[in-house]
């Protein structure tokens, strides 16, 4: 077993994983010429366009569909209703999720598809279904949902130790609760599908998706047909962000429908709208929690309640309630720990994985809890957090040992000094004391992140690897690029593994037909598994040239060494080419092709007890963010940010560079400037998403980048067990970005009494950050050393400091 | 409609004549595009937000030679490039001779997903030829080659977090002189083109003002086109769809920019940036609004009169003209008129110009009153819509407000001017004691509401923080 981890953790010499190689298809991608789904469309002959029937209802019975209508307008072809529906009418794999249902479930529901000559007349065609309803009462907030009790999936909990007592001994006892904002994925290619049937009947669907064989397995489905009778190719995604992980099928299925009734290919590709009113989001969270701390500043105990909003049907809502739950602790040990976790069933988009997978918002909770309570500590939030770190031997609240739970405070350390956190805090100080109506916060903060998927069946992956002739070769895996390098890093794996230059291997798309039964490319875990699969396929092959060069070179087999496309013996000598041998291998009648696998040993997970150690290790993170706030409209610049990251050995520096930086400016809009807004009010727009498009939900741009941007990767990192003693990066950066927030509320406070506990309402939009600090002066002006007085320490059945407070000032939706 | 000769509508496309055929007046450019397999441009949003669409075409320059310009392709109709030159990421360069600005880009981790990249490319080209691009001392968001990041705020990226971006930007050198798209800049920009489109959705442009008033008043609910920007918006998400689009762009009569002692006048159908270049920054007030008005992708096709033409009350332009005291000309078949802008608003979306009346331009009186700030209130730093816009022009020689005007957007149906505020400040001392008061004056001028932009009580908060805010930066020199 430990052979085998070094076999695949160790780097031979020359090895062409570890340099910096720019993406794969980089001179495709800058010249256009990259091809993603939709833009075969013009060069598919004869291509059919579906467009959606909306209903604008959150919550509704159909009580029929009529569309004579839509089949009279020029140009439309068919309408596709339930009645079409060969097979098994859902859209997902828990049979929730009716690809044409009966019943409106959310303020967008598709619950027909117009199939036109063109995208204007299926449009048209669209508009003139009749779709007869009957309203129901909708649910729309958390809140609601929770008084009716709307609940769906498995409520789960994670306990450890004896929380009553720790809190009611605790010699500081806080309360409160905290709004997380969901997130829209805006990949910036929407959800794309394209349909078609060939002469044997086999459907062929390119689809925008993570999870080609589960977009392969609801297209079978739907059509009543096997899986052998699907293939689904995924030639590149315009992003994907876990968006693309459950959300294609259906849409793919819907495509593969049209084409299997009208025998041409169909397109479907949502627009901006269509998408954001139409597919799941990050979930929205909603925590309450109690906590308590010792005279040390050392939390004693923590009790919350994670209540998430699941949307109008399951979907992936119950692991990725799981992993936050599993990652509420973050980076720091709590003795006594009870983590309950909900999902509310509400009339909304179903929501779904993004990046981090619920990670995030377990996260949220504590560390707004460590920057709100500080204060009332009388402790710097920085010291509060470090003091609070997990040391080694510990194990996490689910029973997993830490391991390298000392890399914490060493990348901490690291961050503080490369950042010249001390230097900069004082700095910022004698700023804000200059500058009344504008002020400056310093934060660092944590991450610690479990890489795998909850669910241990998940943890496999295959690959195919063929060697031609001429020596050039082609490698499949089952992992699917949205832009995150996974291709680029496959190559790299394969030509080390095989010993040849990089411009030797290329790489085919991916496609269910060459390799089966793959997971989704999610839980940042593509490069751990098909990087596994892809050295195992190549291992096969090499061992075989091994044998078919030995007796050319003189040598035992295994003293054989395949480097840079010459084969030679290990002690040095005569050389031959990896062309000679290739060739040699043929002759002897010996295949040049393998098929990989790999399965992530060591895993085990009770999902029941929540339990277990489902995760092969932790990706470690910290991140030191200055930001400058202005008083007079709560507008701010994020002037600096300092990253500290493991990634264990780098594959591909620029890869992970750019997953560090596009992960935590990710991570920074959906905590200070995202804001999904649906209508809660009672009107006619109720349950209507009132930012959905580009021009009223907005993501990050230019202005949003720290105007100072270092990243560092940890180094002698190497991690054993993982593919070249690597380490997934795709997710764990997203979690940099509470130091933003960290520091807005930083920024907040200098505008108030010292001692002044900020609340920040999530996402910490310009107006959220007004507001807070507009209690800060407030505080300042009343002569108020905090918002309240000293904490009721031990103060039976009271929430303590901050309770009562509301944690999103401004609900204000419409 | 008159009896009108068709005549073959076409584009250079990266250097190729491609005809326009199966096109409509509700055909936009990038659909059209992509139909011609140039496929490099793509849809992101189909409102001009995302920048996937960016292209290239070749515009006037105030020389006589040409400029290469970055417009959205999806927000204006194919037909409008009749005539036109357009470059797109695959007219820069391939794969395997690749332009500067793509080299840059594809080595420096630019590029994750790809899918903005061509767009960002094509912002990044435009930049890369702007004639009065320098080395330069790197100021904020511009780099040591002169590189101004706002050239790509209107391109939004979902994977990289922008810094590669920024630095491939930052690394391109001096434009060399055997480039042949430089070469192209010497040379005039493609005369305008008459273009006739008959069909369902016709689409004519005509060669002058008179045409294009009789064309508008001959069809029922013909629709003028200026930049496009509003109209492409309102074609793509809400699927608007009219008999007759009459394109203003190219007409002399609306292009003309005058400078007298007594006023500027500004065409209508000048764009932002053209106007941008003109002023040079000699109204204070119009450079502040305009730096911070949409994206630099916009403003290349967005104009006055389209800004006005729709009587938005969330526009950027109508507060800042209303605190410069500013009128428009309106034109029509019976002549020319000329009305302040604050009489010009009347309602919600609503205004004194008649059906077949034109905005012809924008008179601005001169002297300015020396102080002016522009406070536009949006989630977002770069490229968005304001949630509130605050503009003040004022006298305070010797600390006394001599003469004052704000101008306000976003807290009415209608921009409007802050009177009572203006009466609060008006000869009194320019003190935090008249001013707060004056500021709690103008915290209850409009009647703002809750939307998911921003909550009543915020925007009434920012109307009152604005004249804090002036009042700080004149005495204190405290900018946003
Ligand atoms: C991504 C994006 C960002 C934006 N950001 C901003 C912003 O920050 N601030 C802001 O204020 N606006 C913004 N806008 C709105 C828009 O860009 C402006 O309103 C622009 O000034 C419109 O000019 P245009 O020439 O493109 O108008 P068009 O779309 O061509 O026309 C708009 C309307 O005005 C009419 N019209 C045009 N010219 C005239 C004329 N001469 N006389 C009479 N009527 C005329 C047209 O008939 C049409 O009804 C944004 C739009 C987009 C798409
Ligand atoms: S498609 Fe987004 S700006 Fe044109
Ligand atoms: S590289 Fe994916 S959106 Fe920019």
């Amino acid at each position: 077993m430990s052979t085998e981890g070094n076999a695949l953790a160790d780097r031979p010499r020359s090895s062409v994983v570890g340099i910096e190689v720019p993406h794969e298809s980089a001179a495709l991608h800058v010249t256009g010429a990259a091809l993603y789904t939709d833009d075969l469309v013009g060069r598919t002959p004869g291509v059919l366009h579906a467009w959606p029937v909306q209903v604008n209802h959150a919550h509704a019975r159909i009580t029929s569909i009529s569309v004579d209508a839509a089949l009279a307008v020029p140009g439309v072809v068919r309408v596709l209703t339930r009645a079409d529906v060969p097979g098994i009418n859902d859209a997902g794999v828990k049979e929730d999720e009716p690809l044409f249902p009966d019943e409106v479930c959310y303020v967008g529901h598709a619950v027909a598809w117009v199939l036109g000559e063109s995208l204007e007349a299926a449009r048209l065609g669209a508009e003139a279904v009749e779709v007869a309803i009957e309203p129901l009462p909708a649910i729309v907030t958390i809140e609601e949902a929770v008084e009716a009790a709307s609940f769906q999936g498995t409520p789960r909990t994670i306990s450890r130790g004896d929380v009553e007592t720790g809190l009611s001994t605790a010699r500081h006892r806080f309360g409160g609760e905290l709004q997380i904002g969901g997130q829209e994925h805006f990949y910036l290619e929407t959800q794309a599908a394209l349909a078609e049937v060939d002469e044997a009947g086999q459907v062929f669907v390119q689809s925008s998706t993570q999870h080609p064989s589960e977009t392969q397995e609801i297209v079978a489905h739907v059509l009543g047909l096997r899986s052998h009778e699907v293939t689904v190719q995924c030639l590149r995604m315009g992003g994907g962000f876990g968006g693309k992980e459950a959300q294609p099928h259906g849409l793919a299925a819907v495509a593969a429908l049209g084409a299997v009734l009208t025998g041409r290919p169909v397109r479907l590709r949502l627009t901006r709208s269509q998408d954001m009113t139409m597919t799941g989001k990050r979930h929205p969270f909603h925590a309450s929690w109690e906590v308590g701390f010792d005279d040390d500043a050392r939390i004693v105990a923590l009790r919350t309640t994670l209540t998430a909003d699941g949307g109008w049907s399951l979907d992936l809502s119950e692991p990725v309630l799981a992993r936050a739950l599993c990652h509420v602790d973050n980076a720091y040990w709590i003795p006594n720990i009870e983590l309950h976790g909900r999902i509310v069933k509400t009339n909304k988009t179903s929501q779904t994985a993004f990046r981090g997978f619920g990670g995030p918002q377990g996260m949220a909770v504590l560390e707004d809890i460590l920057g709100r309570v500080a204060p009332a500590l009388g402790v710097p939030a920085d010291e509060l957090r470090r003091r609070n770190f997990y040391r080694d031997g510990q194990s996490t609240p689910y029973g997993q040992p830490v391991r390298h739970a000392e890399r914490i405070t060493q990348i901490w350390d690291r961050a503080r000094e490369t950042s010249t956190f001390e230097q900069r805090a004082a700095g910022i100080e004698a700023f804000n004391s200059a500058h009344p109506h504008r002020k400056r916060g310093i934060a660092i903060t944590p991450v610690k992140f479990g890489i795998s998927f909850n669910l241990t069946a998940f943890n496999q992956a295959g690959a195919l690897v063929l060697v031609y002739k001429d020596g050039s070769v082609l490698i499949n895996h089952g992992g699917t690029e949205m832009g995150q390098g996974l291709h680029t890093k496959m190559l790299q794996v394969a030509a080390t593994a095989l010993g040849v230059p990089l411009d030797l291997v290329r790489l085919a798309p991916t496609r269910t037909d060459k390799v089966p039964n793959t997971s989704a490319t999610a839980a940042s875990s593509g490069t751990d598994l098909n990087g596994g699969a892809v050295q195992d396929a190549c291992r096969q092959i090499v061992d075989r040239l091994r044998e078919v060069a030995a007796p050319l070179l003189g040598v035992a087999p295994h003293d054989v060494v395949l480097a840079d496309g010459r084969v030679s013996a290990a002690g040095g000598g005569a050389e031959l080419s990896w062309y000679e041998v290739v060739a040699e291998a043929y002759m002897e009648r010996v295949s040049l092709s393998a098929a990989g696998y790999y399965r992530t040993e060591g895993l085990h997970w009770d999902a029941v007890r929540m339990q277990g150690s489902p995760f092969k290790y932790f990706a470690y993170g910290v991140a030191v963010t200055e930001v400058d706030v202005d008083g007079f409209t709560g507008a701010y610049r994020t002037l600096r940010t300092d990253i500290v990251h493991d990634v264990g050995d780098s594959l591909s520096p620029l890869i992970d560079r750019g997953q560090v930086e596009g992960g935590f400016v990710q991570g920074a809009g959906w905590l200070t400037l995202e804001d999904l807004r649906w209508d809660a009010s009672d009107g006619p727009a109720r349950g209507r998403l009132a930012t959905q498009a580009a021009s009223t939900y907005k993501l990050p741009s230019f202005g949003e980048m720290p105007e100072t941007f270092r990243v560092e990767f940890l180094e002698r990192a190497r991690e054993s067990g993982v593919i070249y003693g690597s380490k997934a990066v795709g997710e764990p950066p997203l979690m940099l970005a509470f130091s933003v927030r960290e520091a807005i509320r930083q920024a907040c406070a200098a505008f108030g009494p010292v001692g002044h506990s900020v609340e920040l309402a999530l996402p910490s939009t310009p107006e959220a950050v007004f507001w807070a600090l507009t209690a800060a002066r407030q505080a300042q002006a009343a002569g108020r050393p905090a918002p309240r007085a000293e904490p009721e320490a031990h103060a039976a059945g009271s929430n303590g400091l901050l309770d009562g407070v509301p944690a999103t000032p401004v609900p204000a939706e419409g | 409609m008159s009896a009108r000769t068709e005549v073959e509508l076409a584009a250079t496309v990266n250097g190729q004549v491609r005809a326009m055929d199966a096109v409509t007046g509700a055909t936009n450019a990038l659909d059209w595009l992509r139909a011609q397999g140039l496929t490099g441009a793509k849809e992101g949003c189909a409102e001009g937000e995302c920048g996937a669409c960016a292209v290239l075409v070749a515009r006037p320059d105030e020389q006589g030679g040409t400029r290469w310009t970055a417009i959205n392709a999806c927000l204006i109709p194919a037909a409008s490039l009749d005539g036109a030159e357009v470059v797109t990421s695959e007219g820069l360069g391939t794969p395997g001779e690749l332009h500067p600005a793509q080299r840059e880009m594809a080595v420096r981790g630019g590029s994750q997903c790809g899918y903005c990249t061509p767009g960002f490319v094509c912002s990044m080209a435009a930049e890369y030829y702007r004639p009065d691009r320098r080395a330069c001392d790197p100021g904020p968001e511009r780099g040591p080659n002169g590189f101004d990041v706002h050239a790509m705020a209107g391109n939004l990226c979902r994977c990289t977090g922008y810094r590669p971006i920024q630095d491939a930007a930052f690394a391109l050198g001096e434009v060399p002189d055997d480039d042949p798209l430089a070469a192209r800049l010497s040379r005039p920009a493609p005369a305008p083109r008459a273009t006739v489109l008959d069909g369902e959705t016709a689409f004519v442009r005509p060669a002058h003002l008179s045409d294009a008033l009789a064309a508008l008043a001959e069809t029922e609910g013909a629709v003028a086109l200026a930049g496009s920007t509003d109209w492409g918006v309102e074609a793509n998400l809400r699927h608007r769809r009219v008999p007759l689009l009459v394109a203003l762009d190219h007409l002399p009569e609306l292009r003309t920019f005058e400078v007298t002692p007594e006023r500027i006048e500004i065409g209508a159908a000048l764009t932002l940036s053209e106007i941008e270049r003109a002023l040079a920054g000699s109204v204070p007030l119009l450079e502040e609004m305009l730096g911070q008005f949409a994206s630099r992708l916009i403003r290349n096709s967005a104009t006055l009169g389209g800004n006005l033409g729709t009587g938005s009350p969330i526009g950027d332009a109508a507060p800042a003209l209303l605190a410069l005291g500013a009128s428009l000309v309106l034109t029509s078949v019976r002549g020319d008129r000329e009305i302040p802008i604050a009489d010009y608003f009347t309602g919600y979306r609503q205004s004194v110009r008649e059906p077949d009346e034109l905005i012809r331009s924008v008179r601005i009186p001169l002297p300015l009153l020396p102080r002016s700030s522009f406070l536009k209130i949006a989630k977002r730093r770069f490229d968005d819509i304001s949630s509130v816009a605050v503009a003040i022009a004022a006298d305070l020689d010797d600390g006394v407000v001599r003469e004052v005007r704000i101008g306000l957007g976003g807290v009415a149906a209608t921009p409007l001017r802050a009177v009572a505020a203006e009466d609060a400040l008006r000869g009194r001392p320019w003190d935090l004691g008249t001013v707060a008061a004056a500021a709690t004056v103008l915290a209850s001028e409009g009647t703002p509401i809750d939307d998911h932009r921003a909550s009543a009580r915020y925007r009434a908060a920012m109307l009152e923080q604005s004249l804090l805010r002036f009042h700080a930066s004149t005495t204190e020199g405290v900018a946003s």
